[in-house]
């Protein structure tokens, strides 16, 4: 395999590497919408999520507002339903998984040191289906009956009371299953088979172990989630009853269809996040990270555990006792690999030498928030007490903490480190610092009292509430504002990196140990990454 | 730990005097009134402790070597990069705790899923957005919905402040009754979409699913009237289907019993009839379009 690397890498320099270093990527909207190249379908992956980044933010605003005080003062219940939903597959598969994916485009070739990603015309195509995917689904927002209200689960029947809005729906999630089936695919055979001669499988940096684990729990279950909305499909236009029981059919057992893709789900959209967090905490406490073999083993383990507890999301359908029993136990396992994690990032940061650098600021920001994540799991996976938090306001703090401050801040994390190495420029680190104060503050100002509004009682996915929980409500929404407009200093401060600024140096930085293939080249890097494989030792 | 965030609320309710007014400020699940909602709470705060002191271990450490090993400061980065003991130590331990909370956790569910020698069932159904009660062999059966004054000040616009309604979008024309002290089965299922029935004073939550009986039970110690709403989302009004228990002594509770059958002798006959002619049209077209 690592001969046959050699020899691609040196093909590709011989034959091809001429004809685009005479011309460089098309010029105008053509280099766009042909890429082929990895950077710039990182770059397409990357600002297409920070665009669905700030419309699912707007719907939470919508959201936050109506829920500012008891009363419905703004929208009909009909709509912030539709917001709820719309906001998270917005969120998920528009925001979250597509950075992800963006990250992956650019840094798996420069980490492993190849010369672009395997697959370049289906990496275009993986793309190129999201704007499509999106257009469709935000459309329903404006057809008759209005956009899909019935949760982003999908539960039937209630997702089957939608009217035009909802083969719509269906068809933008094959959609966007589909374009991450083929990132996935992009990503295993870049890793697979591109690696530098020498880098060994662990050898390879954290990020892309953990992409290669997600890739695989993404191949894996994305098709199943295509499988139950088809169903879905069929139920509602063929007479079929896989979920109707007037038909003899068993709405629970969508929701087992479902979640056995919903969790896997979860952690696609945290692991890439351990994974970056995994290449700065070493970089600026400069030291190695810590027990990296328990770190890729928990990873793989965390992986294996996502398919066998799905059901955690549905203790309160009436399962049988030795059923409940079983799906608490697993559940409860994943705390110890996850708490492996969090014991190495710490261990990595003892003893060494820390500055806070902005990444560093959203990595240890990471670590704490996305651990009170982990408690409130752990307290979630005691089926008694589920039963009590199930569908609350703690459960919608319990998967906001999991993911803005850990998915979203590990994103951000990502961005802030490799930034410069994309555009070649070094950003405001007092503008990004700011960026990162309030993020921070309004992060556990907009969720922490979600947790108080659940255990008095506040179920989920309610428009209005009764006054005893206007106080929480109220101090919720102030932190969703604040956090909302904080993001905007986000965006301005990527678009100005791009537009220019201080020229960033190849290992951009100096003061700190980055340690990885990346930082070997220029920044910005040349167009084909690295057109002779190097060594690595 | 809790004082301080009491405090702390407090702080900011001070600062904030249209709602201060009406701060309720909960932090903390209710003990409720049942023996399980006391055993779910009692679980809930060992986790809660048991993940309180973990916190303060791991952030502990976290602190320390942020506060210690400042780059700044002039601190020097050691070399180790990992060791097998410590590895060892903080995966056995864990595992242990876990242990510890999954045998109390399994007890309590145990007797949670103890349905048997329950002294009244009561068959409850979910609609689009509305509960049905029908007190099994009892021949009592209603429907319960959202209150009138609630449902006035719900509407978008309305103009009406809801600190001003009693009980807002938590009361309803006909509460389920129950005795004290009786263990009360309820069977739960749906006419339409998935519902979910919970009344937080009792620990319990469970799915209404159309085609699926399911079941739950509570013995409430304390008569009262306790309140909770549907916990599932099903449809525009879901937050509009509130659930009311009224919990009286055993004496009331028969009295309120005969008086719901005596009222609904006369209407049960004229619901039959209508029934019987009901048939006949059927009957009729039937032949017609024979």
């Amino acid at each position: 395999m690592r001969t046959s690397t050699i020899n691609h890498a040196g093909h590709g320099h011989d034959s091809h590497a001429a004809d685009h270093d005479d011309h460089g990527p098309a010029k105008g909207w053509r280099r766009w919408v042909y890429a082929t190249n990895h950077k710039d379908i990182g770059t397409m992956y990357l600002l297409f999520s920070l665009l669905m980044f700030f419309i699912g933010g707007s719907m939470a605003m919508v959201i936050r507002a109506e829920l500012f005080q008891p009363g419905l003062q703004l929208v009909d219940p009909g709509f912030f339903n539709t917001m709820t939903t719309m906001h998270a597959l917005i969120m998920i598969f528009g925001a979250v998984m597509p950075a992800f994916v963006g990250l992956a485009n650019w840094m798996v070739p420069l980490q492993v040191g190849a010369p672009d990603m395997a697959l370049p015309r289906m990496n275009n195509f993986s793309f190129w289906i999201l704007p499509f995917a999106f257009t469709m689904l935000l459309s329903t927002l404006f057809v008759p009956g209005g956009g899909p209200s019935g949760g982003w689960t999908m539960y039937p029947p209630l997702v089957l009371q939608n009217g035009t809005s909802f083969p719509m729906l269906i068809f933008a999630v094959h959609l966007m299953g589909a374009s991450s089936i083929m990132g996935a695919i992009n990503v295993v055979v870049t890793i697979m088979n591109m690696r530098a001669p020498g880098m060994s499988l662990l050898k390879m940096p954290l990020f892309v172990w953990t992409w290669l684990i997600t890739a695989y729990l993404l191949v894996a279950v994305m098709p199943v989630l295509a499988g139950a909305v088809t169903m879905l499909l069929t139920d509602h236009y063929f007479h079929t009853s896989f979920f109707q029981a007037a038909g003899g059919g068993d709405p629970v057992m969508f929701q087992h269809i479902f979640w056995f893709f919903g969790h896997p789900e979860v952690y696609i959209m945290i692991l890439p996040a351990f994974g970056i967090v995994s290449e700065i905490i070493p970089t600026f406490s400069r030291k190695p990270l810590f027990g990296y073999d328990a770190m890729v083993y928990a990873t793989a383990s965390i992986a294996f555990l996502s398919f066998i507890v799905w059901a955690h999301h549905m203790f309160t359908v009436g399962m049988p006792l030795a059923g409940q029993l079983f799906f608490m136990l697993a559940t409860m396992l994943i705390s110890v690999p996850t708490g492996v994690k969090v014991f190495n990032w710490t261990a990595t940061m003892f003893k060494g030498s820390l500055s806070f650098e902005p990444p560093m600021l959203f990595a240890l920001s990471f670590l704490f928030l996305f651990t009170i994540g982990g408690f409130s799991g752990l307290m979630l996976a005691m089926v008694p007490a589920d039963f009590q938090y199930h569908d609350t306001y703690f459960v919608v703090a319990h998967f906001h903490y999991v993911l803005v401050p850990g998915a979203v801040f590990g994103i951000m994390a990502g961005v802030y480190y490799w930034l410069p190495k994309w555009t070649g420029h070094m950003y405001s680190m007092k503008l990004a610092n700011w960026h990162f104060w309030m993020s921070t503050i309004f992060v556990n100002v907009l969720f922490f009292p979600q947790h108080f509004l659940g255990l008095a009682g506040m179920p989920r996915r309610i428009p209005d509430y009764s006054t005893q929980f206007a106080d929480w409500n109220m101090i919720s929404s102030i932190g969703a504002f604040g956090f909302g407009l904080s993001q905007l200093l986000f965006a301005y401060i990527i678009l100005s990196s791009i537009r220019g600024g201080v020229k960033a140096t190849d290992k951009v930085w100096d003061g700190a140990t980055p340690h990885g293939l990346e930082w070997t080249l220029s920044s910005p890097p040349p167009y084909h990454s690295f057109e002779i494989a190097p060594d690595v030792k | 730990m809790s004082k301080i965030l009491k405090y702390a609320a407090g702080g900011i309710a001070a600062c904030l005097p249209v709602t201060a007014a009406f701060a309720a400020w909960q932090l903390n699940m209710t003990k409720g009134v049942t023996e399980l909602s006391r055993d779910i709470h009692g679980l809930h705060m060992l986790v809660f402790w048991i993940c309180v002191i973990i916190a303060m271990a791991v952030f502990g450490m976290m602190i320390y070597s942020i506060v210690k090993f400042r780059h700044s400061q002039g601190a020097v980065a050691a070399n180790f990069d990992h060791s097998t003991k410590a590895e060892v130590i903080w995966t056995i331990i864990p595992i242990a705790i876990l242990v510890g909370m999954a045998v109390p956790a399994a007890e309590t569910l145990i007797k949670i899923e103890d349905m048997r020698d329950s002294q009244l069932s009561i068959k409850v159904t979910g609609y689009q957005w509305k509960w049905h009660y029908e007190y099994l062999d009892k021949n009592v059966a209603f429907f319960s919905t959202l209150a009138r004054d609630s449902d006035a000040a719900r509407q978008l616009g309305s103009g009406i402040d809801p600190f001003k309604v009693p009980n807002y979008l938590l009361e309803v024309d006909h509460p389920l009754v129950v005795p004290v002290g009786a263990k009360v089965r309820i069977l739960l299922t749906a006419s339409d979409v998935i519902h979910a029935w919970w009344v937080p004073a009792f620990g319990m939550k469970k799915d209404a699913i159309p085609g699926f009986v399911n079941e739950l039970w509570f013995r409430a110690d304390e008569p009262g009237t306790y309140r909770g709403q549907c916990a599932e989302l099903c449809g525009r009004d879901h937050g509009f289907m509130p659930i009311v228990v009224v919990v009286k002594p055993q004496a009331e509770y028969d009295a309120w019993l005969k008086s719901q059958q005596d009222a609904a002798k006369p209407a049960a006959a004229t619901a039959a009839t209508l029934d019987v002619n009901k048939n006949d049209e059927a009957a009729t077209l039937l032949a017609r379009a024979e």
